[in-house]
């Protein structure tokens, strides 16, 4: 039985639908990523499944409790790190711990063991009794992320775990996750909006709009795509559309100023282009396709095309600030 | 047993947090003692000429405590929208433990801060010549903890339904005048129009009040000068607040309940 079943999971807050009907189910130990840009529908999926947000409609089952009727079974089974920070900055980093764990009802002498267990695995075990104000952005992520595992949920939620953080950060706390993987077994479900991270997991969903729109491994969805990707720039695009569109019967998407196509040899296909098409090309680059490409492949849109609304640039400033 | 250690877990972050705020600490001091040095010095020569035979200050006193216990409790009632605003509440709502449990640790951190400053009103009434026995300081104690958590239950409900801090302190501001007023701190609620005295009738300051006068006049002033003063038998005013306290928590619980 598999550890996450989600069924016609639906949400809707005043007639506007954020989950529409998604279906999709997680084996246990994998890493599952949930992909999609910004309003889509990822945290709000996440807040029904940990039971914190009421459903419209569908059903779904963690650790096969139902989310509608075993919510503290469910709520024992799950680990959840939000997307906006949730430690109380007025305590010790260990002080967080034994709140959470006495909440989960983790007997003492276990959570001695247990503490420092999560606090090595992060690398916070000798700032434990620092106040979290004094810590920095990755160190509270990382401290959210122990606090999650210490109740050893059978899943863990991640809601993009990585937001706001430097490259560098980032790059470290993904070694964390994929050592929670190998060392602990653990179900992890994430969600992200960055596609290099989308290729760390075992299964992706690609989520836009409330919707569920591709669903398989990275390199299903990859291989999705007809073969490579040629990209180009002109003086003249919308004459170079027309003509690609009409010689070669391609789908021609736009993406940063560049017209795409996807062929299936790439190499082979570079030569013609150059010998048949009449209208100049300034620019050419050929390359194998990313879960960018899926994503614009499948919506018409690169993920972050959009620039960030105000109420999205606000709440990333509260964030920021929150962390720092 | 995991319900009682919800309940003390909750209660125990409040103090901690009460605690490392040293400003939270100084004011816990310094109202009291504020408090007394205007009433007592100032409201003692102007207005000591009052004719509810007894003395103004000793009249006044369960006023002052009263209000110095609403002002706390619904001060320290706020870190629930703190903790909404800076996100903790989720890490509380989405624990597998009973939001009851949950809501009688916030009520109980406040009414332990707030009684812990009512008890310092007590031990300085001596310095403005209020007289208390020995013998009823259990009894009043008793009353403290209970007005003060009929206000921070009631508190907690008001922070359950508002989402910033703002609008947290703007609500309790705009009730702790009315509130106060109407509660028979100043004046005697015997003879006043029907409209204030059937306010008076839902306000817990006036119940708390009531029982504190009572408590601390009973072996003072001849019982017909306290049967004028008093509004409801003792037992009253007690089975008022605790039914009080369970509305307002239980209103507190379907508010988060609703809402996340
Ligand atoms: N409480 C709410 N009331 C009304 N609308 C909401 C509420 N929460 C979310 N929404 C809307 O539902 C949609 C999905 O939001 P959600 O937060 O799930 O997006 P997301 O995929 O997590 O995006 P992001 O990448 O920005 O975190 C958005 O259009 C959002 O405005
Ligand atoms: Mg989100």
């Amino acid at each position: 039985m598999n550890i996450i079943r989600v069924e016609n999971l639906t949400k809707q807050f005043n007639g506007f639908t954020a989950v529409d009907h998604i279906n999709f189910e997680v084996k246990k130990g994998e890493i599952f990523g949930f992909l999609g840009p910004n309003g889509a529908g990822k945290s709000t999926t996440i807040n029904m499944l940990s039971t914190i947000l009421p459903v419209t409609d569908g059903e779904a089952f963690i650790n096969n409790f139902s989310i509608l009727s075993q919510r503290d079974d469910v709520r024992k089974s799950i680990g959840l790190v939000f997307q906006d920070p949730s430690l109380d900055d007025r305590l010790t980093a260990e002080e967080n711990l034994r709140f959470h764990a006495k909440l989960y009802g983790v007997p003492s002498d276990e959570f001695q063991k247990r503490k420092q267990e999560v606090l090595k695995l992060v690398d916070l075990w000798d700032r434990q009794n620092d106040i979290v104000k004094n810590f920095s952005g990755g160190m509270k992520r990382r401290l959210e992320i122990a606090r999650g595992l210490l109740h050893y949920p059978a899943v863990l939620f991640l809601d993009e775990p990585t937001i706001g953080l430097d490259p560098q950060t980032r790059a470290h706390l993904w070694d964390y996750i994929l050592r929670l993987k190998r060392e602990k077994e653990m179900t992890i479900f994430m969600t992200t909006h960055y596609m290099n991270e989308a290729e760390y997991c075992d299964h992706i969903a690609i989520i836009d709009h409330g919707k569920i729109v591709a669903l398989g491994t990275p390199r299903e969805l990859k291989k999705q795509i007809g073969g490579d990707i040629i990209s180009m720039t002109s003086n003249q695009k919308a004459e170079l559309k027309k003509e690609i569109e009409k010689r070669y019967k391609k789908d021609v998407k736009e993406k940063d100023g560049f017209l795409q196509i996807e062929v299936e040899d790439g190499e082979k296909f570079l030569p013609r282009l150059f010998n048949e098409l009449t209208v100049e090309i300034d620019s050419i680059e050929l390359r194998k396709p990313t879960l960018d490409d899926v994503f614009l492949s499948l919506t018409g849109r690169a993920i972050r095309e959009e620039e960030p609304s105000d109420k999205e640039r606000m709440r990333q400033r509260m964030r920021m600030r929150r962390r720092n | 047993m995991q319900f009682i250690q919800t309940i003390y877990t909750i209660w125990q972050r409040e103090i901690i947090r009460y605690w490392r705020d040293k400003t939270r600490i100084v004011s816990t001091f310094f109202m009291p003692l504020m408090f007394l040095v205007i009433f007592g010095a100032g409201l003692n020569e102007t207005l000591a000429t009052g004719n509810f035979g007894v003395d103004f200050t000793q009249f006044m006193y369960p006023g002052i405590i009263a209000m110095s216990i609403m002002n706390i409790a619904f001060f320290s009632t706020i870190s629930t929208v703190w903790d909404r605003e800076f996100g903790f509440l989720k890490e509380i709502l989405v624990a597998p433990v009973s939001r009851v449990a949950v809501a009688f640790g916030k009520t109980l951190g406040a009414t332990t801060i707030a009684s812990i400053q009512a008890i310092i009103l007590l031990i300085l009434a001596p310095l403005i010549g209020v007289t208390i026995h020995i013998a009823i300081i259990p009894q009043l104690i008793l009353f403290m903890l209970l007005l003060a958590f009929a206000i921070s239950g009631m508190g907690l409900l008001i922070s359950s339904l508002m989402k910033t801090t703002e609008s947290f302190g703007m609500v309790t501001q705009i009730l702790i005048f009315p509130m106060f007023f109407i509660s028979g701190a100043f004046f005697p609620l015997t003879s006043v129009p029907s409209w204030m005295s059937v306010l008076s009738y839902i306000n817990p300051l006036t119940y708390g009040v009531d029982a504190i006068r009572q408590i601390i006049l009973g072996n003072q002033v001849a019982s017909n000068i306290l049967n004028n003063l008093s509004l409801h038998p003792i037992s009253v005013d007690a089975l008022f607040l605790v039914a009080f306290s369970a509305v307002m928590v239980s209103a507190a619980v379907f508010a988060f309940n609703k809402r996340a």
